[in-house]
């Protein structure tokens, strides 16, 4: 793999590589949520500029996370829409709206992904 | 900050923990995805367990397990899983007030917790009740939540080394997000963020370096502000 650091993290040992993205993660993690509680007296409240963009943050980032793990492009429409994942992705979806739980929405996304797997396809 | 002192057991702290157990219900089938998931990046019971104390928030957890398992670059790894808590940032400003006259070394122990659970009760209980011991109240929403996402891991792990790949347990990774973006997309511009991001992301899946997931964060961010410009 191409790596931005010209290969010396990408040449580091596997366990390395995993506790480097757990300790930076964590530490960013903790200032964001140090941040204000840290700072607040002298900061009164986040300015709209960045308050704005923030709001739009998880919508954006959990769906380009969720729709490539359940959409694969083929070359025909048919090709696309049969597919277990995504057929199970939007039975989920509909649990997901109508109940707003998220046992349910994995208990039957799985459910209906066993059924094409084990039984349908 | 004289009630709840006196009492063998504080008030305060099992009113949080009376709260927040409903919540559990969502919480340790979140917590079993995170294992599993860390399970099938490659990681040990100690790396596991590591990620999930370290950086205690689940949906970047998620993220940073499917792109380390996907051998995608560190910095990639490191910058999703950061973008998706910077909305720690928000809460942050937002519980501020209710901890100002605690003490550095306490503050510093209530944000390691702060979570979205631990952030929208207590707001809303310390809203409802000015005269609850904050802090304690928060702890015992904050520390459930903690406690029961490291025992998850930890079952989530064995549960993950189990059972077998056929079953595609895996799957239950997308599936959790899904159940977090759609109370997320809640009005107009939210949903358009979420519907670019999502089609952007899919477009761009090609992209080297799996850099259609930050195409798609920032079209996403981009078509929410658009719409919510046009709107007002």
């Amino acid at each position: 793999m191409t790596d931005p650091t010209g290969g010396f993290l990408g040449s580091l040992g596997g366990s390395v590589r995993v506790w480097v993205a757990i300790v930076v993660i964590g530490l960013a993690t903790f200032g964001f949520r140090l941040s204000f509680i840290y700072l607040f007296g002298r900061i009164e409240d986040v300015p709209p500029r960045i308050r704005r963009p923030l709001t739009y943050v998880p919508p954006a980032v959990l769906a380009a996370l969720v729709v490539p793990d359940l959409v694969t492009v083929e070359s025909t429409v048919t090709a696309t829409l049969v597919d277990e994942r995504l057929i199970a992705g939007v039975a989920a979806g509909v649990v997901a709206w109508k109940t707003e739980n998220v046992f349910a929405t994995i208990a039957v996304g799985m459910g209906v992904l066993w059924v094409l797997r084990f039984v349908v396809l | 900050m004289s009630r709840g002192d006196d009492g063998p057991v504080d008030a305060d702290l099992l009113a949080g923990v009376r709260d927040v157990s409903p919540l559990m219900l969502g919480i340790v089938p979140f917590a079993l995805v995170a294992g599993i998931a860390a399970v099938d990046a490659g990681f040990s019971l100690a790396e596991a367990l590591g990620l999930s104390v370290v950086v205690f928030a689940g949906a970047s957890q998620l993220a940073a397990l499917d792109l380390l398992g996907a051998d995608a670059p560190l910095a990639v790894v490191v910058g999703t899983a950061v973008v998706i808590n910077l909305r720690m940032v928000m809460y942050s400003a937002s519980i501020a007030p209710y901890f100002s006259r605690y003490g550095t070394r306490l503050r510093a122990g209530l944000a390691y917790l702060l979570t979205d659970q631990a952030y929208a009760l207590s707001v809303a209980e310390f809203e409802r009740s000015p005269d609850r011991v904050r802090w304690r109240y928060y702890l015992g929403v904050a520390a459930s939540l903690w406690v029961v996402w490291q025992a998850g891991t930890v079952v989530g792990v064995a549960v993950g080394t189990g059972v077998p790949d056929a079953w595609g347990l895996t799957f239950a990774v997308p599936l959790v997000f899904l159940a977090l973006l759609v109370p997320a997309m809640k009005d107009r511009p939210t949903t358009a963020a979420g519907l670019v991001g999502g089609a952007v992301a899919v477009a761009a899946a090609g992209l080297p370096l799996n850099l259609g997931l930050l195409a798609g964060a920032v079209c996403g961010v981009g078509a929410g502000l658009l719409v919510e410009g046009a709107a007002s």
